[in-house]
């Protein structure tokens, strides 16, 4: 647990230090591959139907179904990289130190007994990961990727609270952010059509004004 | 006094220099060339020795006592080096602090003497140099945080020994983290290719090669000697984390440690091989990145 643990704090840094889309969908779908391994380890001693049923569903979808989702929609806008974050990738990097504190704060100070500390702070670190990143990136293929990261660490909160969660919730809301991604898919590749780029910072430019403001001048 | 416990030092003043030679025969390898014979270093001392120094006017003494104090400083280094079940010929409380600064005090020399010439050029270096400098201390620092935290606050030697295969299946997930956060740490220390190229002299990216240009003769001697000893330091401590030599047979832990040291040269030699240089911009990122690796080796240390 403590591996798997590592390995999802260690793929979201990877996630803040790399500008490459393709990458970063192959970094989410790790995690979701992990994720997927996760109760089935935490409960190896008394393995039963339902966890196993989880663990499955939850790589399927988050390991392979999303992803390749989003690789389709990479694909179809034809971007490659991130071009100039909010937020560099360098001081991501050393924002995602802050935040990996932050997640050890939160971790220790919540004093849940039973409860692994380790995995409980990589849940925590991958949802503030995903905060951040939706914050800081333009493009709105990253946002949903962010919003991917901050679910995987909602999930893994989950898990490690406590397995009895009901497993009904539990895919329903991997049916949940599967059908939400689904549709930003969808929404990315009509932006992508009407727009021809997908930055989400130019969204606030849109205007019925056919001449669109010179740059550098200020708007009212 | 014991014999044994000099062995290890004795090995590195002789072999360190082999060492680079192997890195080079690697490299060789992967273009497809039969690249210089592994001995190559040795024929460059043994000629640069033979050699006089010149000193351009403009210098002032430092220069001439930079080369002497970075190798003194390699040398002491190395005598605080254990192997597996053997403890370094000295061993004390702390010393892992003093190899940490006989580090810095060696690349304190090094800085000063590229300032003493004067020329722009070394300076740049010098400000490089410092630069990564800094920015690397954190990885080594949180790295050996982890040790003592895991191991107590008794000296390098006790600690090393305290590494076994039992260490490894309770905690085997920190020595990986430490052991590749400084493997980075390596490769950034010893101006390896991600993040500087020993080979390129004139060129505008370089750091460490730009500050040892003014030298000649017996000091460009020292300077690529201790270069290697460097190279050989953190190797060594690379190894002694990742083989649990206490578990060994006695008379097995020094060729087992021979052959950690070259695996990690061999491991070097692939990575200048088959990785691009980064760009200047991009050196910091992957030093934060190994300082990050230390951290999370702190962070399971302490909550997992």
């Amino acid at each position: 647990m403590t591996v798997i643990s590592v390995l999802l704090i260690l793929s979201c840094l990877l996630l803040l230090g790399s500008s490459r889309l393709h990458v970063a969908i192959r970094v989410v779908a790790a995690q979701g591959l992990l994720l997927g391994v996760l109760p089935i380890v935490r409960s190896a001693e008394n393995l039963h139907v339902a966890i196993l049923i989880l663990g499955l569903s939850t790589i399927v979808s988050k390991g392979i179904l999303l992803p390749w989702l989003m690789n389709t929609c990479l694909r179809l806008s034809g971007i490659r990289r991130e071009i100039e974050p909010f937020v560099g990738f360098g001081p991501s990097l050393l924002c995602g130190t802050a935040l990996l504190g932050l997640a050890v704060w939160i971790a220790v100070r919540l004093q849940l007994p039973q409860v692994p500390l380790i995995l409980l702070t990589s849940s925590f670190f991958a949802i503030l990961v995903g905060l951040f990143l939706m914050v800081t990136r333009r493009k709105a293929i990253t946002q949903s990727l962010a919003y991917l990261v901050m679910e995987n660490g909602v999930y893994g909160v989950g898990i490690s609270m406590s397995l009895d969660f009901p497993f009904l919730v539990e895919l329903g809301i991997l049916l949940d952010v599967f059908v939400g991604v689904f549709l930003m898919g969808n929404l990315l590749f009509h932006l992508d059509r009407e727009f021809e780029h997908l930055d989400a910072d130019k969204l606030t430019e849109l205007s019925d004004l056919s001449e669109p403001a010179p740059a550098g001048e200020e708007r009212v | 006094m014991k014999i044994m416990p000099w062995a290890l030092p004795l090995a590195a003043w002789i072999l360190a220099p082999l060492m680079l030679g192997i890195i080079n025969r690697v490299k060789a390898f992967f273009a497809g060339r039969r690249g210089p014979s592994v001995w190559q270093l040795y024929y460059d001392l043994f000629k640069l020795l033979r050699k006089a120094s010149v000193y351009s006017r403009s210098t002032s003494p430092v220069i001439r006592v930079g080369p002497a104090v970075v190798l003194a400083c390699m040398i002491l280094a190395t005598l605080l080096l254990p192997w597996g079940g053997l403890a370094a010929p000295t061993t004390f409380t702390g010393d892992i602090i003093l190899l940490a600064y006989l580090l810095g005090l060696a690349r304190f020399a090094t800085v000063l003497a590229a300032l003493d010439t004067g020329s722009s050029f070394e300076g740049m270096g010098a400000s490089r140099e410092v630069q990564f400098a800094a920015l690397a201390e954190p990885s080594f620092f949180l790295g050996m945080l982890v040790l003592v935290l895991h191991f107590g606050f008794s000296g390098l030697s006790n600690m090393v020994a305290g590494i076994s295969l039992e260490t490894w299946q309770t905690s085997g997930v920190l020595l990986i983290l430490v052991a590749c956060s400084w493997f980075v740490l390596l490769l950034a220390e010893n101006c390896r290719i991600p993040v500087d190229d020993p080979n390129t002299h004139l060129e505008l990216t370089m750091i460490h090669e730009v500050m040892v240009l003014d030298y000649g003769g017996p000091d460009l001697a020292y300077v690529l000697y201790a270069a290697s000893l460097k190279m050989w330091i953190f190797a060594a401590l690379v190894v002694n984390l990742l083989v649990p030599m206490r578990s060994l047979a006695p008379w097995l832990q020094a060729p087992v440690f021979l052959a950690g040291i070259v695996l990690v040269m061999v491991l070097v030699g692939i990575v200048e091989s088959i990785v691009a240089r980064l760009r200047l911009q991009q050196v910091p990122k992957i030093l934060i990145g190994s300082a990050l690796l230390s951290l999370i080796a702190l962070i399971v240390r302490l909550v997992g």
